[in-house]
């Protein structure tokens, strides 16, 4: 190459000093000109790959170029054009695996940062006003959204748009699924979440939370009451435990407790809000996901000085890197291959230590990574009066525990037709992390996208 | 969700223990003996459980007793005929397994007392022989004695310090029909941890099967933090999903004990809190 590429913008952050004990959000996004000179950078390739990245197929290099132009409203038309929530997958989409994974930059030298540019351009609708975009005309036909999550805002948007009447059912008191109950205020602000809710609510989709389908209304309730498909979007939001002696000792949370009482519940702003939560010394945060680092990094933000656990090592870990960084700028330690046995408690009950184990990389596993094998003899302890466990959640039990009908998997998954995404029961649809099991929010979103057209075709067939 | 969940009628029935109905017609609709709703009071409540009391399809109404205790029954409590509350879901938890056991005694302490009233219902229209035992700390403690007389085939009651009935707890009242040649095939209890630890050991001895409906610290009532989680039979199941009865025999109350005691703490803090604020619901009640 002749010409000297312009350099990277990085994306402007907090300084760690700057957020302590603040829930504050940390990434700053791009000023114009940083938007603009970031997208100068794009090469405008013939195949562009980033688009094959992005799992609902944005017109990346399009939208890219409007930036360059300044014309910041076509930008987000764009985008818009294929994802309804850019503000919320401009922050917490894996972006380094997906869209700038594939960037051809990225061979030789840093790509694009496209996340920060869809973010930027979703901010910059929201501050002056949010077009609304053609809905066709009415249908006439009613469709149920059971979660108000990724996956059930997407598709609820989607089939709103093809002039559906929508309606979301939601169980919290909140919608916006783990968007509001698990990630946390510093990396998805609530107000962005709801900015996005009001989206969804100005194409005509009515929110109804505080009704649990299943038990508030049942599905067969839902046909009776004149919907004419459902959509099952209900996630995966039941924790799992590591299931070893002492891990139901008082102060030992599972990563969704923490962050539901953090996010969902603002414990951090207690006592003017009623929803407590313990503080201690020592955080212990067991898991290397996102999760992981979520719960890690509220617990710091409480006052916890903390260690994440991890059974494998650096490289191994789920998490995004880019908070496996933030967490490593705010002082959060890293004890990696270990993994615990058990938890010490007081008389009381309260728990006092975590017994670990040492491990080993073993033979690769089924996900390809080296699975971690325990080093007899190795066990040792760690100092904790705060432990929080994040190793992961399965899929969410009540909508179908109580119907026969909703084929799941031995793993609780929905099980659904892998082209329509309708379930074992007749215009019942499913996507997301109830069919898949924990996985990203764009992943989630990607599936309701094909589900929603899915719907719509059965829908219109079903004259 | 739609209309608001109206308070429609608040009545005061014990020193710090309240009833209240509230319009919940969705809720009315579905719910069954056993079962319970969490509500959050305002916008700054948290989210707290609290079980079926009764239910009115027809009417569309609940009705909750409840014990002031912490800041979200208080604020409950200070609530005015006419207001709403943020928010309630349910019914949430398995109902109770009804059905013709024969010989059955239902056990009540405390507001627990207000929870016998469903299943003594419910078990004397599935055909089952009911003796109800009712405690308190003190008389003007005891509730609903009249409407479990009634309901019941024979009522016993008891108070810690004698001032009516029984001197003495629920479980010695028990204790005392099966040393007296009375046999239950069944015993429901609920009431105080240690109550219902106590009646699980008074009934081991002679096998019935003993079932205790549990109260633990709960945050969504639908499976997803895991705070309610208790020890039954060494494993660990989820109140709000598995429960919230459990085999009494099975139960860590113990462990179950500790954990209720999590944020007594914070809760002292809170109430000076809310103390504090009270200008803000304060109307005279």
């Amino acid at each position: 190459m002749t010409k000297l590429s312009p350099p990277p913008q990085l994306m402007p952050k907090l300084r760690v000093e700057e957020r302590g004990r603040y829930f504050k959000e940390v990434a700053l996004g791009y000023t114009e000109e940083q938007a603009r000179a970031e997208a100068v950078r794009c090469l405008h390739c013939k195949v562009p790959r980033c688009v094959e990245g992005c799992p609902v197929n944005i017109d990346i290099p399009a939208f890219i170029e409007f930036i360059r132009e300044g014309k910041f409203d076509e930008a987000i038309k764009k985008i818009k054009e294929k994802n309804s929530l850019p503000a919320i997958c401009g922050r917490v989409c894996p972006q380094e695996t997906q869209c700038m994974g594939k960037c051809i930059l990225g061979v030789k030298g840093t790509p694009i940062n496209i996340g920060a540019l869809e973010r930027f351009a979703a901010n910059w609708e929201q501050r002056k006003g949010i077009n609304k975009p053609q809905i066709a005309p009415s249908t006439g036909k009613k469709v149920a959204v059971v979660g108000s999550g990724p996956a059930g805002l997407t598709t609820a948007a989607e089939l709103a748009k093809l002039g559906h009447d929508v309606t979301i059912f939601e169980a919290l008191h909140l919608p916006g699924g783990v968007l509001m109950y698990g990630i946390p205020e510093f990396r998805m602000p609530k107000d962005i979440v709801m900015d996005e809710v009001r989206y969804v609510e100005s194409l005509g989709v009515k929110f109804k939370t505080d009704v649990i389908i299943g038990k508030t209304i049942t599905l067969d309730d839902l046909f009776k009451m004149g919907f004419e498909a459902v959509f099952l979007g209900t996630g995966a939001g039941l924790p799992s435990f590591l299931g070893v002696p002492g891990e139901n000792l008082c102060s030992i949370y599972s990563a969704n407790e923490f962050l539901i009482r953090v996010n969902l519940m603002k414990a951090y702003m207690f006592p003017e809000y009623d929803t407590p939560i313990k503080i201690g010394n020592k955080a212990a945060v067991i898991g290397g996901g996102n999760v992981a680092m979520d719960a890690a990094r509220s617990a710091l933000r409480l006052g916890n000085e903390v260690t994440v656990i991890y059974r494998r090592t650096e490289e191994e870990m789920p998490a995004r890197r880019e908070e496996v960084e933030n967490a490593k700028e705010e002082g959060i330690n890293f004890l990696f291959l270990a993994t615990p046995v058990r938890f010490l408690g007081d008389e009381r009950g309260w728990v006092k230590k975590v017994e670990c184990i040492r491990m080993k990389l073993g033979e690769l596993d089924e996900t390809g990574r080296r699975r971690p094998v325990p080093i007899e003899g190795s066990e040792f302890q760690v100092d904790a009066d705060i432990v929080i466990v994040a190793i992961g959640q399965k899929p969410n039990p009540l909508a179908v525990r109580n119907k026969g009908e909703v084929k799941v998997t031995k793993h609780g998954t929905i099980v659904v037709n892998s082209e329509t995404y309708e379930t074992s029961l007749k215009g019942v649809f499913a996507a997301g992390d109830i069919v898949t099991g924990d996985a990203t929010v764009i992943s989630a979103m990607g599936a309701a996208k094909k589900a929603a057209r899915s719907i719509h075709e059965f829908l219109m067939g079903n004259k | 969700m739609p209309d608001g969940f109206k308070m429609l009628e608040k009545e005061h029935i014990a020193p710090g223990i309240k009833r209240v109905v509230i319009s919940a017609p969705l809720i009315a609709n579905k719910a069954k003996v056993g079962q319970f709703v969490i509500l959050r009071i305002d916008e700054y409540g948290e989210r707290f459980p609290l079980t079926l009391f009764r239910w009115d399809s027809e009417k569309g109404t609940i009705t909750l007793i409840f014990q002031e205790v912490g800041v979200s029954t208080k604020k409950l409590g200070m609530l005015q005929v006419g207001d709403c509350i943020k928010d309630v879901l349910g019914p949430l938890g398995n109902p109770s397994e009804i059905k013709r056991y024969g010989n059955v005694a239902v056990i009540g302490g405390g507001v627990g007392t207000a929870l016998m009233y469903p299943q003594v219902s419910a078990l004397r229209k599935a055909g089952n022989r009911v003796i109800s035992i009712l405690g308190a700390r003190t008389a003007e403690l005891l509730l609903l004695e009249g409407e479990l007389a009634e309901l019941s085939d024979e009522l016993y009651v008891s108070t810690d310090d004698g001032s009516k009935g029984y001197k003495g707890f629920t479980s010695d009242v028990l204790k005392n029909l099966l040393n007296k040649g009375e046999r239950f095939d069944y015993v429901f209890a609920v009431g105080p941890i240690l109550m219902m630890r106590t009646i699980a050991e008074v009934t081991h001895p002679y096998g019935i099967k003993t079932v205790v409906s549990l109260n633990p610290i709960m945050i969504d009532g639908t499976g997803m933090c895991g705070g309610c989680r208790v020890t039954v039979g060494g494993e660990t199941k989820f109140a709000c999903v598995d429960g919230p009865e459990f085999d009494a025999h099975k139960v860590d109350f113990r462990e179950l004990m500790n954990r209720l005691r999590i944020y007594i703490e914070e809760e002292k803090d809170a109430l000076c809190v809310l103390e504090e604020n009270f200008q803000r619901f304060k109307r005279d009640d």
